[in-house]
């Protein structure tokens, strides 16, 4: 709870003393941050303004890739900084932005199969199942089995697996084969909505209805009401279970 | 799995359990809703927006003498970041020239973005930070449309106006809802994929204040499916739609005559000033969370510093409901690495219930959002001391999430709420089989710039949607209906901007309204170091921000906007 005497800001100082602290390097220099912060908290502890590697700071925007190593540890680790906690000895950097190439495609001309994926994204077909991606990503999606779906041809599967892709393209910066896993992805999602869908019959009507002006009597009585009368409808509505 | 201290509670949480669920199936209300009375008496004896302090008259501009958000107050008073003399050579010799120019890039800026490019209509995208960074793609829970055979627009009307307490402007909401069962068919004609029951019909749940099943949803992804959907849109028109990211806009531009003509950039890469010359311009720059108003986190991305209220205040344009704050019932508390992030309000939707520390019901679980948080509030302040605390000082109470899976099978909560589980996930904690500790987090601007259902403002030629505007909500906004307004919105302003930009004819460039605000702050006595619009928020701690601030020029902080705000001590002791 946030006392109103008391402003808590996120990331001050003031709310870490008596934390433990660790030591990080970021881009290479030493800071000491308190050992709960995440990645992104540490850096701006350490006196930075992000530009480039912050955007949404919950895990759904994909700003902020970072790359790092611990010590001891041979693996170069993959995380968003806003949801990644430090490790003592953690050496990170974070990475502004993923040169790629998105695809400019009409999506009424495409069909929601395997052609789709060659004619839009034909690098997809260079995967060698290395598996590479799926340990980058850090929403922990099978992205390797994402991109063979997708060579497969089953979109469906494709849009379903990447549903929960942020596009950090930590992905595509890790891939051998150099595809664009995230893009694959959007691509999927997009042809499933429009082409793998049922259609809903209620929407089809209500949408005729709003068309040949069923509702405009009974928004003009309701526009005209004053307060007293509009609240009195209000609070006697029935609310469906 | 909880720490030992926080276990405790939840044991209370599995007691009570068992009697609130055959109270839940039984489809009654499992705690009596509000009555009109208990609604004013709540807000007004705990909502934020009615703390000593939270509002003060606005003293410079059109809105000057109305009673405000403090915090709004004071970036309304603030320096302009630029000198006006300064850009005379620029506003001859503009960096970009464009029809329509959408400042933001998030939801809405896309939509209008879109909606021209359909009509022929070239337009350039100056966003602060990338395209898509913006509150659309944190939204989790839904948007609300009237696509159920039990519902109707008109009865969505009705509860948009009872959740704004009545003062929502009727024209905008009439709009909202009416359009809204279309906006759902061209998302899905875009590729949004909806949740569907097997039949193909829309699967609806409830949401806070809803008299019908109304909300629609991508799982609970709602807002990251629409976004990336409709970035990808704008990316597939590069002939007719410029992006210009990491370049937002400071100020805007006015011809001689008064109309809006563009505004000025400023590059966060280089600290350049960019001049862009467009017939008409849209705001669509969202909301203000990151000012942390009254000291709360908040669920807001990076960006969210109203900066569009900013500019459009100093051009002239008129502000509606700026004196109210919205605040999201069901914030995180625990652990402290997610304070403040959203906890999707789809979990009351589906069942989710509040509890206090005894286990115990104390509010209905889908109030509108103010009067949610208000009785969350209430329950963990002084008078009742209901709440849990947590190791580091914070209070809350539980969202039971595992009862949802108990009314709909087990399956559900991992099936609905992917992004939920993988927030928690992170730290050990399962929201199928544990409850969530939360307490209501910064979320929402009610208010902003007034406009009418085309989205004109009071300035020919200015266009504001989404968030950024004023009018539609009232002072509190149901959950799931921004997501509806910046699609609604947004296409609308994108219609009624293109054709107004068709036939206008711009005069010489001005920046006089930016340098008469510097006079008006003279006239008034305002003595202030803050420039506005605020760009970004700045997370340093203190002791650091004080030695970066002891570069020369620092006072008055007429330069470079990163490093020259003030610390949070010292705006505690700003009136």
């Amino acid at each position: 709870m946030q006392k109103e005497t008391e402003p808590h800001e996120e990331g001050g100082k003031r709310q870490h003393v008596g934390a433990h602290m660790v030591s990080v390097y970021i881009n290479g220099k030493r800071h000491v941050v308190p050992e709960h912060a995440t990645i992104m908290r540490a850096i701006e502890y350490a006196g930075h303004q992000i530009i480039r590697g912050a955007g949404c700071r919950e895990g759904f925007c994909g700003a902020c890739g970072t790359i790092y190593r611990l010590p001891g540890d041979y693996k170069l680790h993959t995380g968003l900084a806003c949801t990644t906690l430090v490790k003592d000895g953690m050496s990170l950097t974070q990475i502004p932005s993923v040169p790629m190439e998105k695809a400019v495609y009409d999506l009424e001309t495409l069909t929601p199969d395997v052609t789709a994926i060659l004619q839009v994204y034909p690098v997809t077909f260079r995967c060698v199942a290395c598996g590479t991606c799926t340990k980058a990503c850090p929403q922990g999606l099978p992205v390797m089995d994402y991109i063979q779906a997708a060579m497969r041809g089953d979109i469906a599967a494709v849009a379903d697996m990447a549903f929960d892709c942020v596009a950090c393209g930590l992905c595509a910066l890790r891939c051998p084969a150099e595809i664009i896993q995230h893009e694959v992805g959007i691509l999927s999602k997009r042809l499933t909505g429009r082409y793998l869908r049922k259609e809903s019959r209620e929407l089809d009507d209500r949408i005729a209805e709003v068309r040949s002006h069923k509702y405009d009597g009974e928004y003009s009585k309701l526009m005209t009401m004053d307060k007293a009368a509009l609240s009195k409808l209000y609070y006697a509505r029935d609310i469906e279970p | 799995m909880y720490p030992d201290y926080l276990a405790g509670h939840v044991k209370e949480v599995e007691r009570t359990r068992p009697k609130r669920l055959e109270l839940a199936l039984t489809g009654a209300p499992v705690f009596p809703p509000m009555t009109a009375e208990e609604r004013e008496d709540v807000l007004t004896k705990y909502h934020p927006d009615y703390s000593k302090g939270a509002k003060r008259p606005v003293r410079v501009g059109p809105n000057k003498g109305e009673e405000m958000t403090t915090e709004v107050a004071v970036l309304l008073e603030a320096h302009s970041m630029i000198r006006p003399k300064l850009m005379e050579l620029g506003l001859r010799e503009p960096d970009y020239e464009t029809d329509l120019l959408i400042i933001g890039g998030g939801g809405a800026g896309c939509w209008a973005a879109i909606t021209a490019a359909r009509q022929g209509m070239k337009s350039l995208i100056a966003t602060k930070l990338r395209i898509g960074d913006a509150n659309t793609m944190m939204s989790e829970g839904g948007m609300q449309a009237a696509v159920s055979r039990t519902d109707s627009p008109t009865r969505h009307y009705l509860d948009a106006m009872g959740g704004g307490h009545f003062e929502n402007d009727p024209a905008l909401v009439r709009v909202l809802t009416e359009d809204a069962p279309e906006i759902v068919r061209e998302l899905e004609n875009l590729g949004v994929i909806w949740d569907k029951e097997s039949d193909g019909s829309m699967q609806v749940l409830h949401g806070g204040g809803t008299s019908r099943k109304r909300m629609v949803s991508c799982r609970d992804y709602i807002g990251a499916i629409i976004m990336r959907t409709l970035m990808d849109e704008v990316r597939n028109h590069p002939d007719l739609i410029s992006i210009r990211e990491f370049e937002p806009a400071v100020e805007l531009i006015l011809d001689e005559n008064g109309r809006c003509a563009g505004a000025v950039l400023y590059s966060l890469d280089t600290e350049q000033f960019l001049i862009v010359r467009a017939k008409a311009t849209i705001i669509a720059t969202g909301g203000f969370g990151r000012l942390h108003i009254r000291g709360f986190a908040t669920t807001n991305h990076y960006g969210a510093t109203g900066d569009g209220l900013v500019m459009a205040y100093r051009a002239g344009a008129k502000l509606k409901f700026m004196d109210s704050v919205q605040y999201h019932p069901t914030g995180a508390v625990f652990p402290e690495q997610i304070a403040g992030f959203l906890i999707t309000e789809k979990i009351r939707g589906a069942g989710g219930q509040p509890l206090n520390k005894f286990g115990e019901l104390f509010v209905f679980p889908r109030e509108p959002r103010d009067v949610e948080s208000a009785a969350i509030i209430r329950e963990c302040g002084h008078d009742r001391n209901n709440g849990i605390d947590t190791y580091v000082g914070r209070t809350g109470v539980w969202l039971d999430s595992p009862i949802i899976d108990m009314i709909h099978g087990e399956g559900y909560i991992h099936r609905q709420f992917p992004g939920m589980c993988r927030q928690f996930n992170r730290f050990g904690i399962d929201i199928a089989k544990e409850p969530m500790l939360i307490y209501p987090s910064l979320h929402y601007q009610n208010g902003g710039v007034a406009i009418n259902e085309r989205c004109e403002t009071s300035i020919p030629g200015l266009y504001v949607a989404g968030e950024a505007s004023g009018g539609v909500h009232g002072r509190n906004r149901l959950m799931g209906n921004s997501v509806l307004d910046y699609n609604v919105f947004g296409r609308r302003a994108g219609q009624h901007a293109t054709q107004y930009a068709k036939t206008a004819k711009l005069g010489r460039l001005s920046l006089e309204h930016v340098a008469e605000h510097a006079r008006e702050l003279k006239r008034e006595g305002i003595d202030t170091d803050m420039i506005s619009p605020l760009i970004l928020p700045s997370y340093t701690p203190e002791d650091v921000k004080i030695q970066q601030l002891a570069r020369l020029g620092n006072v008055p902080a007429l330069h470079s906007m990163l490093r020259s705000r003030f610390t949070a001590q010292e705006r505690r002791t700003h009136p």
